[in-house]
């Protein structure tokens, strides 16, 4: 047992407590003794004692928040004991601040508290602690003396040891419940209940979320926290609000539903119905009755439309319809451009009517003027709409509308043509605005799907992982206008392995973290927020592939939609890399049945073939050593013929698969010299002449073919090979022909053509596999050679292929590849 | 078997092998004593100055051809040496060495055979003058009139082509390498320049061949040099 960390606040009789346990040193942070995180993942006790679990640490620090070290180390199998007042627990926060009047910041999520294995009560009536207070042993923070009057006060006291006892009880309640569903004694849990709080933009709405959060507790039943965005988006403003009631929610242990559309009451309805919600919590409503009028009631809907699901109506809230609402930043005022166009089309609009204003009636002139108003605010911002509105209602009723040249009215019915005048203006660019704001908003939703898209497609694309990781990084640089590295780690460190932009290596603590817990992790997030980037994990099937880091250009944290969109990204990179591992598995496994495949035709082939010549040579030899007296001198020399040719056929099958082995252990090195063409045929056909017997060979090779660059030992083998290949298939007597010609890049081709039986169709390739013999052939060889060949023309570069020859027979071509740099020989004249 | 026959000294340690050599060298008139080892070789060829040294240069106690450097400090006796197949390189550094010829495992006796007649009668013949005609089959050397006749027709040849014919012909029955051709006849400066010697080689195949894709006088030996083939005179 280890302890972390504890704050004696130089009280003596605590620290004596801790004498004879095992301290775990600190570390400093600005001279002040911090818990050392690191040090106790590495050392790794059983049971780790950390004092004040709401601890806030340092700026720096790998987590804001002690809790969240906590958790790690839990996360790590660490056990930890450790202490909390019950005023910063997350959920009674607002209620303790009812009753102490200060609002304590150091909270810890009910989340956190709910995976403790046992809590414990340390219970002290107020009257005791008091008493303590005034001995001066309690440890009163840097507060004023007026809160910690307040905070200590007889009355608080009592209410904070009640709240106290209740969150015990309920969670007393809570591990009854567990032990009974352990112990299969039939539940009396509400199966049934679910909890739903409508979260939105108000500031109040984190204090709706714990609410819902104790109406879900008391109920023992889960519970989401729903928003609804209207189709055009929230404001920014708006929009961290609503992020942080949820992100709230989430700590308090909900599971959170970010919903779309335009009737909030009806998105909340259907998914409350979908997830059989029995419960919906929802804000009061602090808005005028007027606008409910205007605009329908949030609140009234969802009740009307609840039908069996209760609702409940919490104090503080309401519900956001407000996208709609106008934010004065969203709001482009008008440009120049646009007040200028307003003035001139009023200009002309006016000396049109007052040229035609003899023949026109004035509600045409009327119409000319909505006419502007309604191009003005079609095409421009509010502001010059109006002023286009404004101007002609002006300049109507100072030009058209009598007294002529005052702006004076007479008539009252003039009036409604300037309000339907300004109705127009204010509606048509209200529309105008909604419109625009909504093809922005389709305009950035293109946008990322089309990102999405092009990703996707490019990932697919690509054939190897490097390629796909590199092609996520730029994309997503583009898209997030940020930094970007892609981390990976096949065994210790994560390592950059695809970057766009400049990454900062100092995000490698980060991505190691976000490794390990298979969490987000750096800016945004809860761990190591002041790193530059924003880690994501890439989830495969089994673990974590990679991480992907963007760190934004301009600093700021990504907001919900561009955090779901950087977590597609990170799903599409680990689909890659594991499509990537998956076709490396295939290929490998592919590999492994070849290899099985060449090895089990090398049994075959060292267990009959060579065992064939040897049974021969072995039976002639004793026969000859036996019976040598009895057997007449033809039988004789008939019997040592078999054991040389035999003998013969075996040293080449031996060199065969020596030679094959090595070629495919990549042992063969090609050692280039310039050859004639025609020294190699010269000895090639002199190494065959007993095998060629009885053949004839009819050689063609013009005399201005180029020097080869080939290894002379290696090539002769190719043409011992394919020219002993011909010779086994062709019958005595027939011709085997042997050509040469420069191709037309540089290169030389050589054709070495028999009249045998061919080659099958289909099989052309299949000649130059590992011991394929042609069906019918006889057993002489162990279907190397013309692997072999293969082997070795690969090497030199070049390309060697068989085809069925015109007439019958088979013809094999050699091509390669033009030789650099060709030497030059003196010249001599005769002597 | 007197003493007047051949001293031939097998280094092999493989047992079957020196059983085979002692069975067939000694059906032909050859004296045989055998080491297993460089070390016995070196101790053997002192003690008894064998005509030959037959050597495997896979020996179990290291590369065989320091011995054949070795030898060549102080000794002209013929040294054959034999080898798998695919050490080119180690057949040629040997015959640099000094080694008067080479034998490509597995090998039959008559070309054994062939190859020490060779060696001995180059060995013996160190130091004698060269003869005025040799002949090889169709192929008539006049070296002291500096002619070539092949089937009694005159051969124009290059002064080069000359030089490395008749440096064939005075090892004739023996590979010689591409480098020995190319010291003897462009000097020592040249011996990176093989293709030289293949490019003449052809020329001159071309000249004294029949037919040059098949030649039957000048061979190849592939990866090592070339060896004028010892034939019956014949035509005129």
């Amino acid at each position: 047992m280890v302890v972390g960390a504890v704050d004696t606040h130089g009280r003596y009789d605590t620290a004596s407590l801790l004498l004879g346990l095992d301290l775990l040193p600190p570390r400093k942070v600005d001279g002040r003794s911090e818990f050392d995180l690191d040090a106790a993942l590495a050392r790794r006790p059983a049971v780790l004692v950390l004092d004040d679990l709401a601890h806030e640490n340092p700026p720096g620090s790998r987590h804001p928040r002690r809790w969240q070290d906590v958790m790690e180390l839990v996360e790590s199998g660490v056990d930890v004991f450790t202490a909390l007042n019950v005023e910063h627990v997350e959920s009674l926060n607002d209620v303790v601040a009812e009753v102490t009047g200060t609002r304590v910041k150091e909270t810890v999520p009910d989340a956190v508290i709910e995976r403790a294995d046992a809590v414990e009560l340390v219970d002290l009536s107020p009257d005791e602690l008091l008493e303590r207070v005034r001995d001066g042993r309690v440890y009163l923070p840097g507060a004023s003396p007026e809160s910690t009057r307040r905070m200590f006060s007889r009355g608080s006291l009592l209410a904070l040891r009640e709240l106290a006892l209740r969150r015990i009880a309920e969670r007393v309640d809570v591990d009854v419940q567990a032990w009974r569903a352990q112990e299969g004694v039939a539940s009396t849990w509400h199966t049934a209940e679910r909890v739903l709080v409508c979260v939105g933009p108000s500031p109040s709405s984190t204090r709706l979320v714990r609410a819902g959060r104790r109406v879900a507790a008391g109920l023992r039943a889960p519970w989401v926290a729903a928003c609804v965005e209207p189709p055009t988006g929230l404001r920014s403003a708006a929009a961290a609000r609503v992020e942080e009631s949820l992100t709230l929610a989430e700590a308090l242990g909900a599971e959170v539903a970010r919903l779309q559309g335009d009737a909030p009451a009806r998105e909340i309805l259907d998914y409350a119905r979908r997830r059989n919600v029995t419960r919906i919590v929802i804000g009061k409503p602090t808005h005028p009755r007027l606008r409910d009028l205007v605009r329908g009631s949030l609140l009234d809907e969802v009740v009307r439309g609840s039908g069996e699901i209760d609702v409940l109506v919490i104090a503080g809230d309401e519900h956001p319809p407000e996208g709609r609402a106008r934010d004065p930043r969203d709001e482009p005022r008008g440009s120049a451009a646009g007040y200028a166009w307003a003035v001139a089309l009023v200009a002309l609009a006016t000396a049109a009517s007052w040229v035609g204003r003899t023949v026109l009636a004035p509600p045409d002139l009327v119409m000319t003027y909505l006419l502007v108003v309604v191009l003005v605010s079609a095409r421009f911002e509010r502001g010059p709409a109006t002023l286009a509105a404004a101007l002609s209602v002006a300049m109507y009723d100072f030009f058209f509308v009598r007294p002529y040249f005052t702006f004076a009215v007479l008539d009252l019915r003039n009036t409604l043509t300037f309000a339907v005048m300004f109705a127009v203006a204010s509606f048509t660019s209200g529309l105008t605005l909604r419109m625009r704001r909504q093809q922005g908003e389709a305009r950035e939703r293109e946008r990322r799907t089309r990102a999405l898209l092009s990703v996707a497609r490019e990932l697919s694309a690509a054939v190897d992982a490097p390629q796909a990781l590199g092609a996520l990084a730029s994309h997503a640089a583009e898209v997030f206008d940020a930094d970007v590295a892609v981390w990976s780690r096949d065994e210790g460190e994560p390592a950059v392995v695809a970057t766009a932009g400049e990454p900062a290596v100092s995000d490698a603590e980060a991505a190691r973290w976000c490794f390990e817990r298979e969490r987000p992790a750096g800016l945004g997030t809860d761990t190591l927020p002041r790193s530059k980037a924003l880690c994501v994990p890439m989830k495969g099937r089994a673990r974590v592939l990679g991480v992907l880091s963007v760190a934004p250009r301009d600093g700021a944290p990504l907001d919900g939609a561009r955090r779901d969109l950087l977590d597609a990204f990170a799903r599409l990179g680990a689909s890659a890399m594991e499509r990537a591992t998956l076709a490396e598995d295939a290929r490998r496994a592919a590999e492994r049945a070849r290899d099985e495949a060449t090895r089990s035709a090398l049994l075959s082939a060292v267990s009959h073939d060579l065992r064939t010549p040897l049974a021969s040579i072995t039976g002639a030899a004793t026969t000859l050593r036996d019976d040598g007296d009895a057997l007449s001198e033809a039988q004789r020399g008939e019997l040592l013929d078999a054991v040389c040719d035999e003998a013969e056929r075996m040293a080449r099958m031996v060199n065969n698969l020596l030679d094959m082995t090595r070629l495919a252990s990549g042992a063969v090195r090609v050692k280039r010299e310039w050859v004639p063409l025609e020294e190699m045929v010269g000895s090639a056909m002199n190494r065959l002449e007993r095998v060629l017997a009885g053949r004839p060979v009819s050689i063609d090779l013009p005399a201005s073919l180029p020097l080869l660059s080939v290894d002379p030992v290696l090539f002769e083998q190719v043409l011992v090979n394919l020219l002993e290949n011909a010779a086994r298939h062709t019958p005595e007597g027939v011709a085997v022909d042997v050509s040469a010609e420069a191709t037309e890049g540089g290169g030389v081709a050589l054709t070495v053509a028999d009249r045998g039986p061919g080659i099958a169709v289909g099989d052309e390739s299949r000649v130059f596999e590992k011991f394929y013999r042609a069906p019918g052939a006889g057993p002489s060889g162990a279907g190397l050679g013309l692997t072999i060949c293969e082997g070795i023309v690969r090497a030199h570069g070049g390309a060697i292929t068989a085809a069925r020859r015109e007439g019958g027979g088979a013809e094999f071509r050699v091509v390669l590849p033009p030789a650099e740099g060709a030497p030059s020989v003196p010249e001599e004249t005769a002597a | 078997m007197s003493d007047e026959d051949p001293l031939v000294l097998v280094v092999e340690d493989e047992a079957p092998m020196r059983r085979f050599m002692r069975a067939s060298l000694g059906a032909n008139g050859y004296r045989v004593i055998e080491a297993t080892t460089r070390a016995e070789a070196l101790a053997m060829v002192t003690g008894y100055h064998p005509d030959l040294v037959l050597l495997d240069l896979g020996l179990p106690d290291g590369d065989g051809i320091p011995l054949v450097r070795q030898l060549r400090e102080w000794s002209q006796v013929a040294v054959v040496v034999v080898s798998a197949r695919g050490r080119e390189d180690d057949k040629v550094d040997a015959l640099d060495a000094g080694a008067d010829d080479y034998l490509t495992k597995p090998f039959g006796v008559r070309e054994l055979l062939a190859r020490m007649r060779v060696a001995l009668r180059h060995g013996r013949a160190v130091g004698g003058g060269d003869e005025a005609t040799l002949r090889f089959g169709p192929l008539k050397i006049d070296a002291a009139r500096r002619e070539v006749t092949v089937d009694g027709a005159a051969v124009h040849l290059t002064p080069t082509e000359y030089r490395m014919l008749t440096l064939l012909a005075k090892h004739a029955g023996k590979v010689v390498t591409h480098r020995q051709i190319l010291t003897e006849v462009w000097g020592p400066s040249q011996t990176s320049q093989v293709h030289y010697v293949r490019v003449h080689m052809a020329e001159l195949r071309k000249k004294v061949e029949a037919d040059p894709a098949r030649p039957r006088l000048i061979l190849t030996e592939p990866g090592v040099g070339y060896r004028l083939k010892e034939l019956p005179p014949e035509g005129e």
